[in-house]
């Protein structure tokens, strides 16, 4: 009882210890205070050194810029999708398209958008006969200054994610209905739906929003990969500083976390911002009552973005397939000239022990997060102790926060405790970004669930312990795989805090990804970024498969 | 409302939080506690090699050293059978970058944590090496008096000097490595063999050379180079850089990367991020001339299947930079008798022929074979040159590095002036 009273407060402890805690051993450093580095005197010292850096208007501005952009862009398209295909056959293909392409890793999903687009890439191998290229255009496709790769390479991984959250939150607004009389009145499919759809979803997508534009300014692996690098953007500059060798770097690198902090913290204010115009402008809008012109063609861009992002994806997986495989493989040849498994054989063996660790944390990391997150929507139903809509600011908090701005100071202090280069603080590190994922993928299920079956189940005599066992759990078993799968993924792609606190002594399919890239071939980069797919991907086919199974007697189980 | 917590689901919480409360609680607290670790303070002596092999027994040895080649990985790995023979257990921790090892043990400092450090053995050399050894985060004297040192030059002064930083016995030599260049000759018969020409020869092919990006190691050594092919002015660069003419030193270098940016791939509004990069670039037609600083890495990269086999190697005419890879023990290494146990047997001859040899690594030795016995010796006259790779004596005599805060300074200035667009 108690134990249950205390789950919403243990569940924050355990999701916000860590970063309030590693903020303040960030905070430290940038006004100057770092003992061991002589420096223990409070001052303007790094912010200064920082300023002075000449680099920092246009990298901190691309931060911005390639942010903003692609978190609007990914909105844009997932709505005009959304808005004019609900419902339709198109509409549950791309779904299901879409949908697991959310568990792709960004570095994966970027890898192989890179090996599509790029001047030697392989569709400019496609155009090559055509065009007459014996060597590849020397065109500044990747690592534009302008970051256009990069919002791409964001683009296609928030479009699924933005789109699974719509889905969620869409049948309460029974979308259908209200579609039927717009259009009734004579409105368009599209411009009936951004009408009278969009204006009650948005507040619910408001925080996912948020985490996608937060987590989009301050990535650092798709960042490194299709980003610019003269100068690159803020927060790949903070990593360079912080592994620089002259270790006064290190108080530069403090001040550029805290600048990115607050550069994500105006970002957020800017789209807020956009939020009321939009909002206000929308009004005039619906009110002039216009029915507006026919939505055919923006209903064709809209589905063929959709399409194009979820093919840019999948063909960039196959082409890592390619690549893990292939032998020498130059301009302007469609296909490897020659065949080899020397990559799956050497990597791949090296890969078998970071793949037990990427699955022990993964499952403990997971499991804690689905036994808190179950205990505190029971704490809900029994104690009556509902979340505010403060509360589930606090749960975004992790995903609003950029990593590199807490993590690093997370790490001294988990130093200072001893935990450091432990399974359990990487788990514990872990917890904090899988737990967000699980509570918003279980809640709203949760939540809706018929609670006349427990009152039946009440009602025949069986303890509440007995229900929840027998009764509310088993039927809740799809969401709770599913939320599962979700913060599997979350885990599997996790990089940054399992290097900070794993110690490089902790690895996983991510690090050992990440350290055998840095050698560049591009095998090697098939190899680990089909196994990290892999990994992130088994717990969504098994979160389909397992229901499926378990309910192939039960009919009215088949489809919730 | 008056419903019971379901037992198991509490007991199952309670059972489950038990560590991650723990760290949440201890996460907080910023008062440095006694490690609890079983590190040991003392230091093993290695003019007793015994008691060093005595105490290295049931150790484990945490070597951070770069990951990014599947041939050192393997080499690595190779060592590690060779430690557990003498009863220690050798754990490669794959870096990407040596400056991550750096970052953790100062971590580890500003944590209080003295003993019982998370990093046994550290693979380094220059800029790393010079900022460790400042900071006071390397343990040692030790590296002198390892069994197998004996069998180096004593008077080989790229053992005794890194960077020109004298090493002192905190770091044990095992490799050396030289900067080469590469060409596919099916498309580029004749490579330019100096910087002149070579600005030359990208003027009149513009887009088809680049370097990494500093301060990548590769990236930074190539200014360097230009460098001392520029302003030949040796006695500068081996002291400190704000003892000499800065200005007057490196001016010919920018005016010579001022002429060859425009013409550099993608104009030098985009650089790769890494040498490993430049091999892909040269597999995909988008360069026609690479660079690495391991004389075997063209061929390497064949046998791999990365580049094809008309690639072939070449260095200046007036020579390239070499330097010597290095090992050293962190001041709180948890386990230094097993890393010094390491550190000699990377400098064995068994291993280093296997090291010098182009089908494992290929990376030249730093023993000195005159001094070997003719057993010791057999190995390395048996190793065969891969056709992209330069034989040991084709490669002369290796121009010694500048002093590291050269490096420090042209990484900088190369940022404002290159690195930042506009």
């Amino acid at each position: 009882m108690t134990l249950l009273r205390l789950a919403p407060i243990l569940t924050l402890a355990v999701m916000l210890g860590p970063v309030i805690a590693g903020l303040g051993g960030t905070l430290l450093p940038a006004i100057g205070i770092m003992p061991v580095l002589g420096s223990a005197e409070p001052g303007l010292g790094p912010v200064r050194d920082l300023l002075a850096w000449p680099g920092l208007p246009r990298a901190a501005g691309l931060s911005l810029f390639t942010g903003l952009a692609s978190t609007a862009l990914a909105l844009t398209l997932t709505m005009l999708i959304c808005a004019g295909w609900q419902g339709t056959r198109a509409f549950s293909w791309l779904e299901r398209v879409l949908s697991p392409l959310l568990s792709v890793p960004h570095a994966a999903a970027a890898f192989g958008l890179a090996f599509l687009i790029a001047p030697s890439g392989w569709i400019a191998r496609l155009i090559a006969p055509v065009a007459g290229w014996e060597r590849p255009p020397d065109l500044l496709i990747l690592q534009d200054p302008m970051g256009l790769s990069l919002i791409a390479g964001l683009v296609v991984k928030e479009m699924p994610f933005l789109l699974l959250m719509s889905l969620a939150a869409l049948p309460a607004l029974r979308p259908a209905e209200t579609l039927v009389t717009a259009r009734s009145l004579g409105h368009s499919r599209t411009g009936g739906w951004l009408r009278t759809v969009f204006p009650r979803l948005y507040p619910q997508l408001r925080l996912p929003l948020y985490a996608v534009l937060a987590f989009s300014m301050s990535v650092v692996d798709v960042a490194m990969i299709l980003g610019p690098s003269t100068p690159p953007t803020l927060s790949v500059q903070v990593l360079r500083w912080m592994n620089d060798p002259d270790l006064a770097m290190r108080l530069r690198a403090a001040a550029g976390a805290v600048l990115q902090l607050l550069l994500t913290l105006g970002a957020l204010g800017m789209w807020r911002l956009g939020e009321l115009l939009v909002a206000r402008a929308g009004r005039a809008w619906i009110e002039t009552g216009a029915r507006g012109p026919r939505d055919g063609l923006l209903r064709g861009v809209a589905l063929l973005a959709g399409a194009v992002s979820a093919g840019a994806v999948v063909l960039g997986l196959a082409m890592l397939a390619v690549w893990s495989v292939a032998g020498f493989w130059g301009f302007p040849a469609l296909w490897p000239s020659s065949l080899t498994a020397q990559g799956w054989t050497r990597s791949g063996a090296a890969l078998a022990g970071p793949a037990v660790q990427t699955a022990l944390i993964a499952g403990v990391s997971v499991g804690t997060a689905l036994l808190l997150v179950i205990a505190c929507l029971e704490a809900e139903d029994h104690l009556g102790l509902r979340p505010g809509r403060r509360a589930l600011w606090l749960l975004y908090l992790p995903l609003l926060v950029p990593q590199i701005a807490f993590l690093p100071g997370l790490q001294v202090l988990a130093l200072i405790s001893g935990m450091d280069g432990t399974l359990g603080a990487v788990i514990a590190a872990h917890v904090v970004f899988v737990l967000p994922y699980v509570f918003l993928s279980l809640s709203d299920p949760w939540r809706r669930r018929d609670p006349r079956h427990a009152r039946i189940a009440r009602a025949l005599g069986a303890s509440p312990s007995r229900v929840f066992w027998r009764v509310s759990l088993p039927m809740m078993l799809r969401p709770v795989l599913t939320a599962t799968a979700v913060g599997t993924a979350v885990s599997v792609g996790l990089f940054l805090p399992t290097l900070l606190l794993g110690a490089g002594r902790v690895p996983t399919l991510t690090t050992e990804a990440v350290a055998l890239a840095s050698g560049g071939s591009r095998r090697v980069v098939g190899v680990t970024a089909l196994a990290q797919t892999a990994a992130a991907f088994l717990p969504f086919a098994l979160a389909l498969a397992i229901p499926a199974l378990a309910w192939r007697n039960r009919k009215g189980m088949q489809h919730g | 409302m008056t419903f019971k917590a379901p037992p198991l689901i509490a007991l199952a919480l309670a059972a489950s939080l038990g560590p991650v409360q723990a760290f949440a609680q201890t996460a907080t607290q910023d008062t440095p506690q006694t490690p609890a670790q079983t590190g040991d303070r003392n230091t093993p002596d290695p003019a007793d090699w015994p008691a060093v092999l005595a105490e290295a027994e049931g150790e484990t040895v945490y070597w951070n050293a770069w990951g990014g080649s599947d041939s050192v990985n393997a080499f690595i790995d190779w060592i590690g059978d060779k430690a557990a023979e003498q009863g220690v257990t050798l754990e490669h921790v794959k870096l990407s970058d040596t400056a991550e090892a750096v970052s953790r043990v100062l971590a580890e400092k500003t944590a209080g944590r003295d003993s019982g450090g998370g990093i046994d053995l550290v693979w380094i050399n220059g800029e790393n090496f010079a900022a460790m050894k400042d900071e006071g985060l390397l343990f040692g004297p030790w590296a002198e008096e390892l069994p197998n040192r004996a069998l180096t030059n004593p008077s080989n002064a790229a053992l005794t000097a890194d960077f020109t930083v004298p090493t002192e016995g905190y770091e044990s030599p095992w490799g050396m490595a030289q900067l080469v260049f590469f060409h596919d000759s099916a498309r580029l018969a004749e490579p330019p063999r100096s910087m002149a020409t070579l600005l030359a020869w990208a003027q009149a092919n513009p887009g088809r050379f680049t370097y990494p990006q500093p301060p990548d190691f590769i990236g930074s050594t190539f200014l360097k180079q230009a460098l001392i092919e520029f302003s030949p002015d040796m006695i500068a660069l081996e002291s400190p850089v704000d003892a000499a003419d800065y200005e007057a030193t490196t001016a010919p270098l920018w005016a010579f990367l001022d002429e060859l940016t425009p013409q550099l791939w993608r104009e030098g509004r985009a650089y790769p991020q890494s040498s490993a990069r430049l091999i892909q670039l040269m597999a995909d037609n988008e360069i026609d001339i690479g660079m690495e600083f391991n004389p075997n890495a063209a061929s390497n990269a064949i046998a791999n299947g990365q580049l094809p086999d008309s690639v072939r190697s070449y260095i200046h005419d007036g020579g390239t930079i070499g330097n010597a890879s290095f090992v050293a023990i962190p001041f709180n290494a948890n386990a230094k008798a097993g890393a010094m146990v390491v550190a000699d047997i990377l400098l064995s001859p068994e291993a280093q022929a296997r090291m010098a040899d182009p089908a494992v690594w290929g990376l030249g030795t730093v023993l000195d074979l005159e001094a070997l016995s003719p057993e010791q010796k057999a190995p390395f006259d048996e190793i065969a040159f891969g056709p992209a790779t330069l034989e040991p004596s084709e490669m002369g005599t290796p121009l010694p590095e500048p002093h590291p805060s050269w490096m420090v300074r042209l990484e900088e200035d190369w940022t404002s002036r290159y690195g930042v667009a506009e």
